[in-house]
């Protein structure tokens, strides 16, 4: 990933050293987006926004996607779940929390004063204020069972092995290699 | 629930917006959209009305279905008294913008009388206002959406606009929405140009949270949608190849409408085929096909995005058209191709990028193309009158003829007018290939019997769209028939009608329904909205709609006299393919459709049947 210019390369090595410690044994999944295979048809939204606050709403959904007109490129986005998560260090109030299941990092609505702060941080965009509920809101994972991944008609979105992401581009590239063809 | 059970009305001479609840038992029995605002409309208005006098509505309606997560459940439809026709207008479209006015909670918006000045209705939710659109007059669809979220800072708004065609009245102009979707048919947009509304932009927040039955229409959608993902025409044809996938397989049938319906075949269909599309083209070594995309909601995605050759002589310096853009959809490919025998794909590209941007129906531009190509050929019409030279195939003239009518210059104001009254202007109204003044669709009636009825029927004017016996007779779907006969036919397009109109009323999309019965949209119906909805009671819906609509038209002024072929196609013989020989068989199918409808030998519904309706 390319977004971690505020740190310096030996900072880096610890957090990974830190993290690797903690999750070696814990298997984890991660959403994938793949935005070549979206079509634009919002399902992620919908399941999203239903599965977060019960209203099919997609401008309460966590996911967004984003149509580039002129170049007919539809890309969906949302939180990546950083592992020092920028949103949670900055919580004032200490209402980001890391769920260690999943790894998302969830809001927890009871102690969220809405300050925004996290908002701010964020590099991404992927956390936002909720004017409706005083709160914020961001990416949970649902728990462990992605409502977006499961709606995506064309696997655009899909929920995988957090530390083999690159899989299914590794295999587009192997298949190329021993090709007799090239 | 799934209705949100307010509509808005806004009287554009009074220039104010009060909201109403929905009449809910209109609802129960006209559902949504096409069957509800109809209802609400010939309620409303003297079916005798001048179609572009301050006395005719237009109604934006969504159905119980649009906003939800049922798959293409995104449509909304533009219902009023079309002036091409004369008939009832109902012109359905996808997009982003039906569910927007959903989430903004409204079922419709129903805009009676005339502004004073050109003004566009801005609603964010419960607020709603009309605001002066001088600015955007006499600018494109396309520059009205952006320039509306530009100056309102929010680029989440979603629009539906006329351009320069719907100002100017062009008798098919549309109204575009999501910059290529659009409600495109009977000159809807020319009733909104007539209102001096400019444009509708919506942002909903509030979504909607009341459905009857969220656990079971849940399961339900997704079983459903399954079932799309499954079948192969939209699992596999349409995302592929959009529904140009149609091309080639209608020229083999011999049914391709070729030079104004001299001919059935084309000899060049391949080369605007979709397979055309997907092809690396010489010049750039691109293809013209960039992606597919969906309307809302929808998991067939059979939308066409394309990038025409930056070099093609149509877009030498015009950077606006180098992007991406929607792009040909079989009947477009058809209309501007085919229907004048131009067989240069980039050219037809560009048409259909002008008919979006300035908003006009390229069918009936197309068709209307063929006939003024038909009349240069037979010497009534020539260069001087024309202003250029229009043989059949001249791509260049095609190019020039687009925008002359998307700017209302020339030739082009005529061409506005439509191929109907063209044709009568010059002495040759046997050369107009409509019905009820609206141009045939891209399928010949002499190759495909049941569409020769089917044009000879539809309410809103000849169209594809209100009984689809193509999925019958050529793709077996959901039975098998001889395209060549015409027996059964009638049967087959009273079904196709009733159950089109259900779907339509619901707010899906109709291409569903190559793979999706009645039977597969009641349990989703049901788990949606309150009441008790059976495939016996959608029928019913779907029936009542269907003569309603035609109601309306014999108060409007219309007779069995409307519901004829162009004598071409009764009387000029197939001269290839399957159906040589053959002539659409419209006279000997008709008196048998009026009879199964209950309808009298002049097409007047029976007292019985009225009532049996509640009509
Ligand atoms: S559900 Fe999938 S295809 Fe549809 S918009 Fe979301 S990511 Fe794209
Ligand atoms: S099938 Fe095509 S037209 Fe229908 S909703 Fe899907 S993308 Fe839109």
């Amino acid at each position: 990933m390319v977004y971690n210019t505020k740190l310096k390369a030996t900072d880096l090595g610890t957090v990974k050293h830190l993290v690797i410690k903690i999750k070696r044994y814990v298997m984890q999944k991660s959403l994938y987006i793949d935005p070549e295979k979206c079509t634009g048809c919002l399902q992620c939204e919908m399941a999203c926004s239903f599965e977060q606050t019960g209203v099919f709403n997609p401008s309460q959904s966590r996911i967004k996607v984003f149509n580039f007109e002129e170049e007919g490129r539809k890309v969906p986005y949302t939180c990546t779940q950083c592992d020092e998560a920028w949103c949670m260090q900055a919580c004032p109030v200490d209402s980001i929390k890391l769920d260690a299941t999943t790894g998302a990092k969830v809001v927890q609505d009871e102690t969220c004063v809405g300050c925004k702060v996290c908002t701010i941080s964020c590099p991404f965009g992927t956390i936002n204020y909720v004017v409706e509920t005083g709160k914020v809101a961001k990416c949970d994972l649902c728990g462990g069972d992605p409502a977006c991944a499961k709606a995506c008609p064309t696997d655009a979105i899909t929920f995988v092995d957090a530390n083999w992401t690159g899989l299914d581009k590794m295999r587009k590239w192997a298949a190329k290699a021993n090709d007799a063809s090239l | 629930m799934a209705w949100t059970r307010q509509i808005l009305r806004v009287d554009l001479t009074k220039g104010t917006c009060t909201s109403e609840a929905l009449n809910m038992e209109w609802a129960m029995d006209y559902l949504g959209s096409r069957g509800l605002a109809t209802k609400y409309l010939v309620e409303e208005i003297d079916p005798k009305v001048d179609p572009l006098s301050a006395d005719n509505k237009l109604i934006m309606a969504t159905g119980p279905m649009t906003g939800t997560i049922a798959s293409t459940g995104g449509r909304y439809t533009v219902v009023t008294k079309g002036p091409l026709t004369g008939a009832i207008a109902c012109s359905n479209s996808g997009g982003y913008f039906g569910a927007e006015m959903k989430f903004a909670g409204w079922d419709m918006v129903i805009f009676e009388g005339k502004s004073s000045k050109p003004v566009y209705l801005m609603i964010e939710n419960d607020k709603v206002e009309l605001r002066d659109a001088s600015h955007l007059w006499g600018t494109s669809t396309w520059h009205t959406e952006e320039q509306i979220k530009k100056e309102n800072q929010d680029p989440q708004i979603r629009i539906s606009s006329i351009g320069k065609a719907g100002e100017n009245q062009v008798l098919f102009s549309c109204v575009v929405n999501d910059l290529h979707r659009a409600a495109g048919r009977s000159g809807v947009g020319a009733v909104m140009g007539s209102k001096n509304l400019k444009a509708v932009a919506i942002r909903g927040t509030k979504g909607i949270g009341n459905v009857a039955n969220p656990a079971e229409f849940q399961k339900v959608t997704t079983e459903k949608k399954q079932i799309l993902a499954e079948n192969a025409v939209t699992g596999e044809g349409l995302p592929t190849y959009g529904t140009q996938v149609l091309m080639n397989v209608i020229n083999e049938m011999g049914a391709l409408p070729t030079r104004n319906f001299k001919d059935v075949k084309f000899e060049s269909a391949n080369d605007i085929s979709a397979e055309a599309m997907a092809t690396p083209r010489e010049t750039d070594g691109k293809a013209q096909l960039v992606t597919n995309q969906a309307c809302f909601g929808c998991t067939i995605a059979c939308g066409r995005i394309s990038k025409i050759d930056k070099d093609h002589f149509s877009v030498q310096q015009k950077p606006q058209y180098h992007g991406a853009s929607g792009g040909l959809e079989y009947e477009a490919a058809w209309a501007l191709g085919a229907a004048n025998g131009v067989k240069d794909l980039e050219a037809l590209q560009y048409a259909q990028m002008v008919c979006n941007e300035h908003g006009f129906d390229p069918i009936s531009f197309g068709a209307t193309v063929g006939a003024v190509m038909e009349m240069y050929e037979n010497g009534t019409l020539d260069e001087k009158k024309i202003g250029l030279k229009a043989p059949f195939g001249s791509a260049e003239a095609l190019c020039e003829l687009v925008e002359m009518t998307a700017n209302g210059e020339g030739f082009g104001v005529e061409i506005g007018l439509g191929s109907k009254r063209l044709c009568e202007k010059y002495g040759q109204p046997e050369l107009s290939m409509s019905v009820k003044g609206q141009e045939f669709p891209a399928y010949d009636p002499r190759g495909i019997q049941g569409m020769g009825l089917t044009y000879a029927t539809s309410n809103r004017g000849a169209c594809h769209l209100r009984s689809y016996t193509v999925a019958s007779e050529t793709l077996g779907i959901p039975v098998k028939t001889d395209p060549l006969v015409t027996e059964g036919k009638p049967g087959l397009v009273m079904a196709f009608q009733d159950a089109t109109a259900a779907f339509d009323a619901s707010g899906l999309c109709i291409f569903t329904s190559f793979a999706w019965g009645l039977g597969d949209i009641q349990p989703q119906i049901d788990a949606a909205c309150e009441g008790d909805w059976s495939e016996e009671k959608l029928q019913e819906v779907g029936e009542r709609i269907w003569n309603m609509e035609k109601l309306f038209n014999l108060e409007a002024g219309l007779t069995k006299e409307d519901d004829q072929l162009p004598t071409r196609l009764t009387t000029e013989a197939a001269t290839e393919g399957p159906a040589k020989g053959l002539v659409a068989g419209v006279p000997e199918m008709l008196p048998e459709y009026y009879e199964i409808r209950g309808w009298d030998k002049d097409g007047v519904p029976s007292a019985e049947k009225r009532k049996s309706l509640g009509l």
